[in-house]
């Protein structure tokens, strides 16, 4: 009977196990298949199937993305657009999440009357869809010079950025003891000095966790990309969708998997490094206020 | 001077986040919503003619058609995704060995732009050389799969690709609502003789009500913003068979020139996510109370 049960608790997780790299499969899969393919030259594709391994690798596809493939009527490969995607992604990260440190500490520790009101009209800003400010933002930057910039593009991300990297902020400063502050305002300290000298040294999780979601949703964003650049500061992502459907002498599905894994190949690298603090962003932005 | 920066430094700090919130945010929306009031076309103008541009919105086939989607497509994305994660997450939590890779495995796709992901799975799906050769290479000879160009079927080419990306996502947040789980609670059912499918339907479930709604909120929200997968996979074709009301848009105001509609229809869709938002927000002040 006893002997009966084990094995029967053995079977359901066996059955368990196999579900889960079952899944491990499949979510691995799309990967696999787009850097081998990015690794068989257009005979072997025609010839062979998604799950094959390429039997004459070849960097030729990989090549060709990065330096001489069409993206509409440019043909000077994804890097460009690879280098606009890092003139965006940096300032942007840093100016938002700076501001974001600043105003989630002001936020948290520093109430005034109407304090709390400012925090839930900026958290509304975490879930608008941008189609409902697209528009207007195109005129404004229009009206300042700055269509079609790298500075414009910037600018976007800082303004629609804010309310993220300030609910991070705000939520991690509102666990920190407000006696702290409060000593050091009967010790004389100011502001400043309270942020720098106490909260500062005790933000590291916080900023790596800020500007990693920072980092992927700036470097991952399509739809601010495509309204607002134009030919020249397109970032990535823009470029990547051109390249896919620009097919002048025929499709090379090589040349637009080895495009593809240039465009992820960041974020993917941040998520592997830093995968925990990645969870933790997203978790953060899921669970917000 | 001195003494009174000191003493408004937090509203001053404050303050450019404040500026921008009120003209970028809300500004722009009723600035938007004043715009879907006129009948404006190649260029804002300000002849109001009242609600005729939404009665050519709801009269205009095209919106039907991704008003329609939206719904196909929020429906199956949320209930799989949802379905798949917490499965996941339960089989996860069973003390398994290799947990940490596995759980990286599941939730990298999440680092991926859709536009990555969906210029592989268009890949992956496509009609000639795709999963249909593959599995007649295997040995299913006849075997289709022609969703990509199918006028019915296009539209579940979005939800397959959306749920790759996301399902882990939402395991991820389930697993950690799993291990917030007090383990007496579990282990004094086990003791009362529950078997473990009756424990996690009666007690465990219960419990995960918050991370259920969490998680509705969460890809709600994706799926509102799915504007990028549908341009990487679809384009929204073939036609406009699997456009959704943020591609309906997109095209409406930039490649139309039909601003008036454009606004009205980003309109529908702020409407559309604070229909969602209003009564989660609501509850979640209420449980805080």
């Amino acid at each position: 009977m006893n002997k009966f049960n084990l094995t029967n608790i053995n079977f359901g997780r066996a059955i368990i196990y196999f579900i889960l790299f079952l899944f491990a499969f499949i979510y691995l899969a799309p990967l696999y298949v787009m850097f081998t393919t990015s690794l068989k030259d257009i005979e072997e594709i025609r010839s062979g199937n998604l799950m094959a391994l390429p039997l004459d690798p070849t960097l030729y596809a990989w090549k060709k993305a990065w330096a001489t493939a069409c993206t509409g009527s440019e043909c000077k490969g994804l890097a460009p657009y690879f280098w606009n995607s890092v003139r965006i992604v940096f300032p942007a990260v840093i100016i938002s999440t700076i501001l974001g440190a600043f105003n989630g500490y002001a936020l948290a520790k520093w109430k005034f009357k109407g304090s709390e009101f400012l925090f839930g009209a900026l958290l509304f800003g975490c879930f608008i869809p941008f189609q409902v400010i697209l528009l207007p933002m195109a005129k404004l930057l229009g009206s300042l010079g700055l269509a079609n910039t790298v500075t414009g593009l910037v600018l976007v991300h800082v303004i629609y950025g804010i309310a993220f990297t300030t609910l991070f902020f705000r939520n991690y400063y509102v666990g920190i003891p407000t006696e702290l502050v409060k000593a050091a305002k009967l010790d004389g300290a100011s502001f400043l000095k309270i942020f720098r000298h106490i909260f500062i040294p005790l933000s590291t999780p916080i900023f790596v966790v800020t500007i990693i979601w920072q980092f992927t949703q700036i470097w991952n964003d399509f739809l601010f990309g495509v309204v607002y650049s134009g030919s020249g500061t397109q970032p990535i992502t823009v470029a990547l969708n051109n390249l896919v459907n620009t097919s002048v002498g025929g499709k090379e599905y090589n040349v637009d998997m080895a495009a593809a894994i240039i465009a992820a190949l960041p974020t993917l690298v941040v998520y592997v490094i830093a995968g925990k603090y990645f969870v933790r962003g997203l978790t953060a932005g899921a669970v917000k206020g | 001077m001195l003494n009174f920066l000191e003493k408004n430094l937090p509203k001053i700090v404050l303050a450019p986040t404040a500026v921008a919130m009120v003209v970028c945010m809300y500004g722009f929306i009723v600035w938007t919503g004043l715009l879907s009031l006129t009948k404006s076309r190649m260029m804002p103008q300000w002849d109001f003619v009242g609600l005729d541009q939404y009665s050519r919105l709801f009269s205009n086939p095209r919106w039907d058609v991704a008003v329609d989607n939206l719904f196909v497509f929020l429906i199956l994305f949320i209930v799989i995704a949802l379905v798949l994660g917490l499965l996941l997450a339960i089989f996860l939590d069973q003390k398994i060995r290799v947990e940490g890779a596995i759980r990286t495995i599941y939730l990298y796709p999440m680092a991926i732009s859709f536009i990555v992901t969906g210029t592989a799975w268009k890949w992956i799906l496509n009609p000639g050389l795709g999963i249909e050769k593959l599995m007649n290479d295997w040995g299913f000879a006849g075997f289709e799969f022609r969703w990509l160009v199918e006028q019915d079927m296009a539209i579940y080419c979005i939800v397959i690709a959306a749920i790759w990306q996301s399902s882990g996502f939402v395991m991820a947040l389930f697993l950690a609502g799993l291990r917030g789980v007090d383990e007496n609670l579990t282990k004094a059912a086990k003791m009362d003789g529950a078997s473990t499918v009756r424990l996690y339907w009666h007690i465990i479930l219960p419990l995960m009500r918050p991370v259920f709604f969490s998680a509705i909120v969460i890809l709600t929200h994706i799926a509102i913003k799915s504007f990028d997968l549908v341009q990487a996979l679809t384009g929204g074709g073939p036609g406009y068979a699997s456009d959704l009301p943020a591609n309906f848009m997109y095209t409406y105001t930039f490649n139309r020139s039909q601003i008036g509609i454009g606004a009205a229809s980003a309109m529908i869709m702020l409407f559309g996510v604070l229909a969602v938002l209003i009564p989660y927000l609501y509850s979640e002040l209420r449980e805080k109370e």
